[in-house]
């Protein structure tokens, strides 16, 4: 696959002002999804993943840096430039109970898009299409005129990816598509979603906090700690050998299929995560951290590349 | 397209109207409430061609004056020896007109003006919600009595004088459910799909604030026809001979010693209405919510 950038950030910020003072929910973060590839976001609740997502596509305006998707600077786009390249970047949310109208059926649901978008004109064609991306995400036929609260989790989150492919995108953001499900149907999405970027060559950002989905879903790795990225590489070499402390105590707490015997001791965080409001210029992780050292006061550190395409944001290493 | 039409007939779809109405059947008290409407919708809209409007709606006959309820006079005659079977149906037509009419020019007023404050917030909020109350801090009454007194009065400028107090609570409500709905993530995920804001209020948070509204709509049609009457009382509702139910019921009120029945009937003709309103309004805001489909 050829190697076209589809979408660039570049020192994206989102700020929300709050009564105490300014909230960095995004605070400078720069990357490059290739298409066709997939783009891990992990972190904790809070961190502002999600801000990212949503900003990227606009749903919040942001403060401050650039998107470049396929080479268009969207950041200043209004809601109705934007409405045409919503054909082209779409969204899956966390929650199919909420993200889903409840008083529209399946049929309604998964053909809103196509008919907003007058991608096809008659009823029949509009129908055959619906049906056709229900047969995609397996959806059985007989559901068509049934509506979500009818269904459940699993089968409310494949209407909620119909919706998203029914444009036919190059992107999808997947906010925590799998979070809000049981475990055994979290696979069936998973693999669902894999199936369609190789059949579709879809383009994800694959937002979640459970990095063991994240490691056999993406190709690369953001990891994110208040509102920065502070360690970004690709997914097998982060985990072979991740840098920032934050990813370490991060993979260290993914359960391991160890019964008694020696289990590797885990690296546990203390604390809490630190206001994101009204933030000190050092590093954000300080606080928390068990290798604090002199440096570490002097400045927010910045991503460096410290081995080919493994960047950290660390002033110790 | 042969594999949607074979659809068609395997998992045949039933429009919103009729599923409604497939629940809203296994309601009584709806269906009572409906079919007490439909009585009085019919005897309204008959009553012309029942009656004699000139002779036995307005006509005086001083022999048969206060005279109780019987065989001859169904609901009895008022102090002109009118009768009051034909007076109380002919009365229904004013009430429900007035009642309905105000209502829904209320009601649409007052769900533009609710979603736009509600939906956008702020600024646009503040000065909407803030005239509203002003409204709704001078007594409707006297409200309806200075418009009326400023268009003159008939039936349409007392329907426009009372609508101004229904737009204010409809108002109120649509903001409140909007504001509710507005944050949910599927109002966000219309966004993400690229639908204008007015299609996104129109197609996916009105339906979804449809329950509180259509109790309002139950409930101010009774306190509607109720205002209406006590602006009839003052003068300035429909004028005097017509046989609106609150005229009926302030005459009534001289009599109520000696003709009670006066008063106790088109009281009754009120609180049926109202009832049937209410059991209707119930009944369709359950029908109208896919969730309480069993």
């Amino acid at each position: 696959m050829a190697n076209k950038t589809i979408l660039e950030v570049q020192n994206l910020t989102k700020f929300f002002n709050t009564p105490g003072g300014q909230l960095h929910a995004v605070d400078g973060v720069s990357f490059k999804i290739e298409e066709g590839k997939t783009l891990g976001i992990v972190g904790e609740s809070g961190c502002g993943k999600s801000t990212t997502g949503r900003t990227i596509l606009k749903l919040l305006e942001p403060t401050g840096g650039k998107i470049l998707f396929d080479g268009q600077d969207i950041t200043g786009y209004s809601r109705k430039q934007m409405r045409p390249l919503r054909q082209e970047m779409q969204m899956v949310f966390q929650d199919p109970f909420s993200s889903l109208d409840p008083r529209q059926t399946v049929m309604q649901l998964i053909s809103e898009p196509i008919i907003e978008h007058k991608l096809l004109k008659s009823k029949a064609e509009i129908e055959a299409r619906t049906l056709e991306l229900m047969e995609t995400v397996g959806l059985a036929e007989r559901y068509v005129n049934t509506y979500p609260h009818e269904l459940d989790g699993g089968r409310r989150q494949r209407i909620g990816i119909a919706r998203a492919l029914a444009v036919r995108p190059k992107l999808i953001v997947c906010d925590e598509p799998v979070s809000a499900l049981d475990v055994s149907i979290q696979a069936q999405i998973l693999n669902l979603l894999k199936k369609l970027q190789k059949d579709l060559g879809l383009t994800y950002i694959f937002i979640t906090h459970d990095l063991s989905v994240v490691k056999y879903f993406s190709d690369d790795i953001a990891v994110m700690y208040l509102g920065q990225m502070v360690e970004k590489a690709p997914s097998d070499i982060l985990f072979q050998n991740p840098i920032h402390p934050y990813t370490k105590a991060l993979l260290s707490a993914i359960p391991l299929p160890i019964v008694g015997g020696d289990k590797p001791k885990r690296q546990l965080i203390k604390g809490e995560i630190t206001s994101p409001v009204n933030l000190p210029d050092e590093c954000r992780f300080m606080k928390r951290c068990d290798c604090v050292q002199e440096c570490c006061k002097n400045g927010n550190p910045q991503l460096r590349e410290v081995e080919p395409n493994h960047f950290v944001a660390c002033s110790c290493v | 397209m042969a594999q949607a039409n074979e659809l068609k007939k395997q998992y045949k779809k039933r429009t919103l109207a009729q599923e409604t109405w497939r629940r809203l059947v296994k309601n009584p008290g709806a269906m009572l409430g409906l079919g007490f409407l439909g009585l009085l919708i019919m005897a309204a809209a008959l009553s012309p061609f029942i009656f004699d409007y000139e002779v036995d709606v307005i006509g005086q006959n001083m022999s048969e004056r206060l005279m109780a309820p019987g065989a001859a006079h169904w609901f009895g005659t008022d102090e002109y020896g009118r009768d009051l079977f034909a007076r109380v149906i002919y009365g229904a037509r004013y009430s429900l007109i007035i009642g309905v009419g105000s209502v829904l020019l209320g009601l649409v007023v007052g769900t533009i003006l609710g979603s736009q404050a509600g939906f956008h917030g702020g600024v646009i909020d503040s000065i909407i919600m803030r005239g509203i109350d002003i409204f709704y801090s001078i007594p409707n009454i006297m409200t309806a009595v200075v418009i009326v007194s400023l268009l003159g009065p008939s039936t349409v400028n007392l329907m426009i004088a009372l609508a101004f107090s229904c737009a204010s609570s409809f108002a109120r409500i649509v903001r409140a459910s909007v504001m509710t709905i507005r944050d949910q993530e599927y109002v966000e995920s219309s966004y993400a799909m690229g639908l204008p804001t007015w299609k996104i209020i129109v197609k996916h948070i009105l339906p979804n604030c449809l329950s509180p509204i259509i109790v309002q709509i139950t409930l101010l049609i009774g306190t509607t026809i109720i205002s209406a009457s006590s602006l009839s009382f003052l003068g300035i509702g429909v004028p005097a001979p017509a046989p609106e139910w609150g005229a009926l019921l302030s005459a009534g009120r001289g009599h109520i010693r000696d003709a009670s029945y006066m008063c106790i009937i088109p009281g009754l003709a009120i609180m049926f209405t109202v009832l049937a309103l209410n059991l209707l309004g119930d009944g369709l805001r359950d029908a109208l919510d896919p969730k309480m489909k069993k």
